[in-house]
């Protein structure tokens, strides 16, 4: 089985964001970075179904700037075989130019699956992946919490508001992976390794001009400081009247 | 307050906000390679989700997690800077020192656990084994299929292991008859192996002292868990007896020869220990961080008045000069040409400011700081136990004036 997953290097989320004084992106001092969480359960069905099928390649594609390299790395320590990074120091992506690039990259490559997290902890459009399928022309999945591929044929779960559907597809498909499928493994020492001696291609990424552009970027206003209306029983007659006149949630 | 709380169980506390700026203040981050960071990483993923959430109940139980085990021989955690063709990682020095720092950041006993099974039973098999005995053991304790641990230490000799009494003697057939006994010991009753160390001449010279590795269900030898420590309470420590423990000849490490092969070995833990520290010195100076800026007192986050912020300072500014000595150290270890009083230096200071920090933490946290919910007096008495094992700090500054006087304070 031949698998390509599609990674992206986000910033950790622990930390104060800070915007920057154009206000079009956050401020990039001090952050740390890692791979998505959604593309880390990606990069984990892959190997699983690797190592299920006792065959196979998982091949890590990422589009990034050159410090991307990390978290290639981090996808090979954790057990895949090889990457390509698309070399892009492009700040805000355009999901269109971005999903056209991958699909330029990923064509050809005869994969039985492509695989990515259903959406992207930053930027948060969840766009990629569906249409990186569409100009691939395979079939989609989206939201997959359960996985089974069974020779040519696939079957998925799907998570749906209040339901959750299952549907079969032929392969090659691409498929978007949500949380709960898995939970991604600890690189081992001996992957991280194995991880420097593995395969990695660097070349830059061909990114069509943006249509769509980041205007401005805000935090969230401050919370309000909690208030404390009294103690026991005594308090419930204040505290409902403040849910039903104040918050307006009764 | 009733001491019955204690019996609670200690709920695990969120992970702690810091800015990246007071983390790594020195950017000593740029100084590591990829690999090493991957590393570290890794094994903090490890340590956040494994051990920190149960980490105060077992101390409070005093029960080591064995459970977290396989999962840490899994990793590669155990002898990691051995040679992979014995199963093991292959790691620098500096990798090495790292995976002690988030142990330790867990806690103590966890970090001493994985320096007893690396630095003191894999690498004398691997410094003074034959070749049959680095690939019968080294692998399968690499995997923890075996657990070991060290016998230097006596009742009446600590500091001065050349006094040791047990004796080891050779019979006609070659092998070895075993007598005498052992404290302090860290893992003796999970251990299925012992590196003991004996005397094998009459007389009191250490020249005759070799290492003998000895399987604990051999008859004669027994072991019994040292009670009521109120230090390092989720680590086993076991006190080793052998009475005509009577192993075969190939027991004897052949390489191993006077009591400079068990210092040999106490270097490397040494090392791994000026490691190790720093990582409880940081928790606790990430939870003095995160106390400081949440506890409100006389209307503010105690953080804003000075004599917090001053605590605060002299934690960050050992801490960094203890990170920077144990990077130096390393980067001179993996060159080939660190010294022991080099290490007798590292694991002195970095060990005594560890100390301090989670002194200071646990004072800075107020009455909360006495509580096994937060980790502060949980490091500070564990530290006790570094403070002392592993050449005191006492005898480190002995050693230490020595090289700078060359007058030995010993004899």
């Amino acid at each position: 089985m031949k698998i390509a997953v599609c990674i992206k290097r986000v910033p950790v989320m622990e930390v104060k964001f800070a915007i920057t004084a154009d206000g079009s992106r956050y401020e990039e001092t001090g952050l740390k970075y890692d791979i998505n969480d959604f593309d880390l359960w990606a990069i984990e069905a892959a190997l699983q179904l690797k190592e299920k099928a006792g065959d196979g390649t998982v091949h890590v594609v990422c589009l990034g700037p050159n410090a991307a390299q990390e978290q290639i790395r981090k996808a090979m320590a954790m057990g895949a075989d090889s990457g390509v990074l698309l070399e892009s120091d492009a700040r805000n992506y355009d999901g269109l130019a971005v999903a056209r690039a991958l699909a330029a990259e990923l064509k050809g490559g005869a994969y039985d699956l492509v695989l990515f997290g259903r959406i992207s902890i930053d930027s948060m459009n969840q766009m990629t992946g569906p249409m990186v399928a569409e100009l691939l022309d395979l079939p989609v999945v989206t939201n997959v919490f359960k996985l089974d591929i069974n020779g040519a044929t696939g079957r998925a779960e799907r998570v749906l508001e209040g339901a959750s559907e299952v549907v079969e597809f032929p392969l090659p498909a691409v498929l978007t992976i949500d949380d709960g499928l898995n939970k991604e493994r600890l690189p081992s020492l001996k992957g991280i390794m194995a991880a420097k001696k593995k395969p990695l291609e660097i070349k830059p990424a061909n990114l069509d001009a943006a249509q769509v552009t980041v205007r401005s970027m805000a935090l969230p206003a401050e919370r309000a400081a909690g208030r404390i209306v009294g103690e026991g029983a005594d308090a419930v007659p204040e505290l409902v009247r403040l849910l039903q006149t104040e918050a307006k949630v009764l | 307050m009733s001491f019955d709380t204690l019996s609670d169980p200690i709920p695990a506390l969120p992970s702690v906000e810091l800015s990246a700026h007071a983390a790594d203040l020195f950017n000593i981050d740029a100084a590591l390679t990829e690999e090493e960071r991957a590393i570290r990483d890794t094994v903090r993923a490890f340590v956040d989700e494994k051990i920190i959430p149960i980490i105060g109940q077992c101390y409070v139980d005093g029960r080591f997690p064995a459970e977290l085990i396989p999962e840490m021989a899994e990793m590669g955690l155990l002898g990691s800077s051995l040679p992979e063709e014995y199963g093991c990682a292959g790691l620098s020095s500096v990798a090495y020192g790292l995976i002690m720092q988030e142990l330790e950041r867990g806690d103590s006993g966890i970090r001493s656990f994985a320096s007893v099974q690396g630095a003191l039973v894999m690498y004398p098999i691997f410094a003074f084994g034959s070749e049959e005995q680095r690939r019968t053991y080294l692998p399968r304790l690499a995997k923890a299929e075996l657990i070991g641990c060290f016998g230097l230490t006596e009742s009446d000799y600590g500091s001065n292991p050349s006094g040791m009494i047990t004796r080891a003697r050779q019979q006609p057939d070659g092998s070895w008859i075993i007598n005498g006994g052992k404290m302090w010991i860290t893992n003796g009753n999970m251990a299925d192996i012992a590196i003991v160390w004996a005397k094998t001449e009459d007389g009191d010279s250490d020249k005759s002292i070799r290492g003998f590795i000895v399987h604990t269900d051999t008859p004669g030898f027994s072991v019994k868990e040292t009670k009521g420590k109120l230090s390092l309470r989720a680590s086993v420590t076991s006190e080793l007896v052998f009475e005509d423990v009577h192993v075969a000849a190939n027991a004897l490490l052949p390489n191993s020869g006077g009591l400079k092969s068990p210092l040999m070995c106490l270097t490397q833990a040494r090392y791994g220990i000026s490691w190790g520290v720093l990582g409880a010195a940081l928790a606790c100076f990430e939870e003095a961080v995160s106390y400081a800026k949440n506890r409100v007192m006389f209307d503010r986050p105690i953080g804003g008045f000075q004599i917090q912020q001053v605590r605060l300072a002299d934690m960050l500014t050992e801490i960094v000069k203890g990170q920077l000595v144990a990077l130096h150290l390393g980067r001179l270890k993996d060159a080939g040409n660190f010294t022991p009083v080099q290490v007798s230096l590292a694991k002195r200071n970095n060990v005594h400011i560890a100390t301090e920090a989670a002194r200071e933490t646990r004072r800075l946290l107020g009455g909360n700081g006495i509580l096994a919910e937060y980790a502060a007096m949980r490091h500070m008495a564990n530290l006790e136990s570094v403070y002392t094992y592993e050449g005191t700090h006492d005898v480190h500054s002995l050693i230490l004036g020595q090289a700078i006087t060359g007058l030995n304070a010993f004899k």
